[in-house]
């Protein structure tokens, strides 16, 4: 997604002093954070308490702690949780196929770049999940339906940033390469993808990012197992602790995802 | 001969936007041949031009008008309340570097949140109702516009402050005059990632939870199993969906400085 990209890749930047700003240890930021978060939980702790709602809609820390026990030892969740991995994974795969050899494609020809590009980026914000219906007259009702919706989610943001990448390579490095008389498959696998491993990877980060959603998504509509169809369950039995847990551990685990990817981005060759 | 000249210029200046068109249409042609000739079963992807003609039989007969208000309705509610939060929160983050340096990366994963997957929840909290769709579409748009209101304070030339320490304003003075003029583009451009996030919530949770406007829309034809109107319901949002990013992509480069 052109939009998230813009929001996920923050450079960490020099910032103008705020009004009046003084010198922050890390202890002090920790603390504030801590103390955040405590201010958080207590605040949820006494509305859960405090008889405003019907008792089940904020159930207690507690409870919610031990649904989550429950689900992380709960042999079905791991299965759940497999199917989803399996789905993400194939779409990313597939995406990442897709994405690479069109934004190489993109960025080599300035031709094909304005003839084409426009309706990649005007395309890759737009909400994926509508076209789920299509996927499904198009691949079934099974998981083959969520992988090419996760798939497609995925294929936007990598063809972007690839072909950015693909745009933004040192043109001496091409030149040296040339000069060694490297032969094209030399050229891709020893100048132009080494290139643009961060503009990949950060792709893919943007990319698996929404294919996770994007699966997930699909399968609280139109499935009978991952972990999306397991949220609906819980969610028709008004298991609500249960919610909660399944809808931490998911974020979690999409979190996680994310940082693993942009650590790699992050690091150096 | 000038006209062909001209005509020749124009071809060769925007030979790769026809091309790109041209390829659109052709692709067109070629799924409405193997549709008609029994290549590829039409009631899997139906004829071009039976999408086409579902257009106008979408908007006539399924009270487009209606659905588009009603998704502009949720629309504008959580936009605007996502500025109205977003921008003081923003602002009171970059007063203090303490809490800006403690809360930053929180917003930053609250940006990358899956907060859509928990449109259970909000059901159960808000009821079926448009108020969920809002609440929910506020929520996925919030950490954009406080990211960049961060962003774009903290951007302010260093020379713009002293001139106005210089002349003695009051902190509030110099956040009126001086501050908040210089991040008002970096801010739209939170803006405008934030309303992107809004559209994509509110249509996807429309679609999901069978509420609405135009993802409700999307839904009811896909269950009827009426294949050109449903392709032609996707196709009328994402044209909108296109419309709405340019327009918003137009009125940031107005307001960006000229370089």
């Amino acid at each position: 997604m052109a939009a998230t990209g813009e929001m996920n890749a923050p450079a960490r930047r020099p910032v103008a002093p705020a009004m009046g700003g003084a010198p922050v240890t890390a202890r002090a930021v920790l603390m504030v954070r801590v103390l955040f978060a405590l201010a958080i939980l207590a605040a949820w702790e006494a509305l859960s308490r405090s008889g405003l709602f019907y008792g089940e809609v904020i159930p207690s820390l507690t409870r919610i702690v031990a649904s989550l026990g429950k689900l992380l030892v709960d042999p079905v969740f791991y299965k759940n949780l497999q199917v989803t991995a399996l789905e993400t994974g194939a779409s990313l795969g597939i995406g990442a196929a897709a994405g690479i050899t069109t934004g190489i494609i993109l960025g080599a020809n300035r031709f094909l770049m304005r003839a084409f590009e426009p309706y990649v980026y005007y395309l890759s914000p737009t909400p994926r999940i509508i076209l789920f219906p299509v996927m499904i007259m198009w691949f079934g009702v099974g998981p083959a339906s969520k992988v090419a919706l996760g798939a497609l989610s995925a294929y936007f943001a990598i063809a972007l940033s690839t072909a950015a990448g693909m745009r933004q390579i040192d043109q001496i490095l091409i030149r040296v390469g040339r000069s060694f008389r490297a032969t094209t498959w030399q050229m891709a696998t020893k100048i132009y993808l080494p290139a643009m491993r961060v503009p990949i990877l950060n792709g893919l980060r943007l990319g698996m990012g929404t294919a996770i959603i994007t699966v997930l998504l699909a399968e609280t509509k139109l499935s009978n197992q991952g972990l999306g169809y397991m949220i609906m369950q819980v969610y028709t039995r008004f298991d609500m602790p249960g919610l909660y847990a399944l809808l931490i551990v998911v974020f979690a685990i999409a979190g996680a995802c994310n940082a693993l990817i942009g650590k790699l981005a992050r690091e150096q060759i | 001969m000038a006209k062909s000249a001209s005509q020749s210029g124009v071809l060769f200046r925007y030979g790769p936007e026809i091309t790109g068109v041209a390829s659109i249409v052709v692709a067109a042609l070629i799924f409405e041949f193997l549709v008609r000739v029994g290549v590829v079963n039409r009631f899997v992807i139906p004829p071009p031009s039976d999408v086409i003609m579902a257009l106008e039989r979408v908007v006539v007969e399924e009270n487009i008008l209606a659905r588009s208000g009603a998704t502009a309705f949720e629309m504008i509610v959580a936009a605007f309340a996502s500025v109205a939060v977003g921008v003081p929160i923003g602002a009171l983050l970059y007063r203090s570097n303490l809490w800006r340096r403690a809360m930053e990366d929180w917003v930053g994963a609250m940006a990358a949140a899956p907060i859509v997957l928990a449109f259970p929840l909000f059901l159960v909290l808000f009821g079926r109702s448009p108020k969920t769709i809002i609440v929910m579409a506020f929520f996925h748009g919030l950490a954009p516009i406080i990211l960049k209101t961060i962003e774009g304070l903290a951007g302010t030339r260093k020379v713009l402050i002293n001139v106005g320490r210089s002349l003695n304003m009051t902190s509030s003075q110099l956040f009126w005059k001086i501050l908040f003029p210089s991040a008002l583009p970096v801010i739209f451009t939170g803006i405008r990632l934030s309303w992107t996030f809004v559209l994509i919530t509110v249509v996807g949770v429309e679609y999901l939870i069978n509420l609405g406007g135009l993802g409700q829309l999307i839904n009811e034809l896909a269950e009827r199993y009426d294949l050109p109107g449903t392709y032609a319901a996707i196709l009328f949002v994402i044209l909108v969906s296109v419309f709405f990013f340019v327009l918003l992509e137009r009125v940031e480069l107005w307001l960006r400085p000229a370089r």
